[in-house]
């Protein structure tokens, strides 16, 4: 079982904060995000605009990362504090 | 004592309590520099209303910590402090700040534009503006 999270922009635009799945051995970020757009459609057009960072465990990743049970993963919009 | 040079919070600061706290960690420090960073009431030829940041507990911090080690390493300066507050944010209401302290100005003044900047690429805090038109979720970091 995996967490993933959403925030700001996209908090709204998925409709959810955060959600728990399970994923098979050696599941990639790649694959997860397929398996997600399955599920939350408002991701496809999400992905495809780009600028969306992927942390795993508070590291962001490239998409080829595999992730493991108890994974926390997020979706992060552009950043914009300061 | 880091922790405390480090902070995401609702609450306010107080731009001369940070600047005292700094100052006590050394008699070397000779200058201080300050950005503070406040909400306007316009941007990109709207009004702006109030602001509201969201952040990701946690990784916000710790890349907030990572900068000031970065700069702590990068820069001859002594101390750094970030803070950085979320929540609903009025106009004119404080955001940001960045305290740095060195023996000689210009070390000061250069770590601090990078933190600045730093914390703009890095750090996952994001700004929500409530305009006349509705509420924009901004995407950039000018």
């Amino acid at each position: 079982m995996v967490k993933v999270k959403f925030f700001a922009v996209l908090k709204g635009l998925v409709g959810k904060e955060e959600i728990s799945l399970e994923i098979k051995e050696g599941t990639s970020l790649n694959q997860l995000i397929e398996q997600l757009k399955a599920d939350l459609p408002p991701l496809v057009d999400i992905m495809q605009k780009g600028g969306i960072l992927i942390s795993v465990n508070q590291e962001v990743l490239e998409k080829d990362a595999i992730i493991q049970d108890g994974d926390e993963i997020a979706f992060l919009p552009p950043f914009a504090g300061g | 004592m880091d922790q405390d040079r480090i902070r995401v919070q609702t609450e306010d600061f107080s731009i001369e309590e940070e600047t005292k706290k700094l100052l006590a960690c050394s008699k070397r420090i000779g200058g201080v520099v300050n950005f503070l960073g406040t909400a306007r009431d316009f941007s990109k030829g709207q009004e702006i209303h109030k602001i509201d940041f969201d952040h990701y507990p946690g990784m916000a911090e710790k890349r907030l910590a990572e900068i000031r080690e970065q700069a702590l390493k990068d820069y001859d300066i002594i101390e750094v402090t970030i803070i950085h507050r979320v929540g609903e944010i009025s106009i004119g209401e404080n955001i940001v700040l960045i305290v740095v302290g060195a023996e000689h100005r210009k070390d000061a003044f250069r770590a601090c534009s990078w933190c600045i900047d730093e914390l703009k690429r890095i750090t996952p805090i994001w700004k929500k503006e409530t305009t006349p038109d509705g509420i924009v979720w901004v995407e950039e970091h000018p």
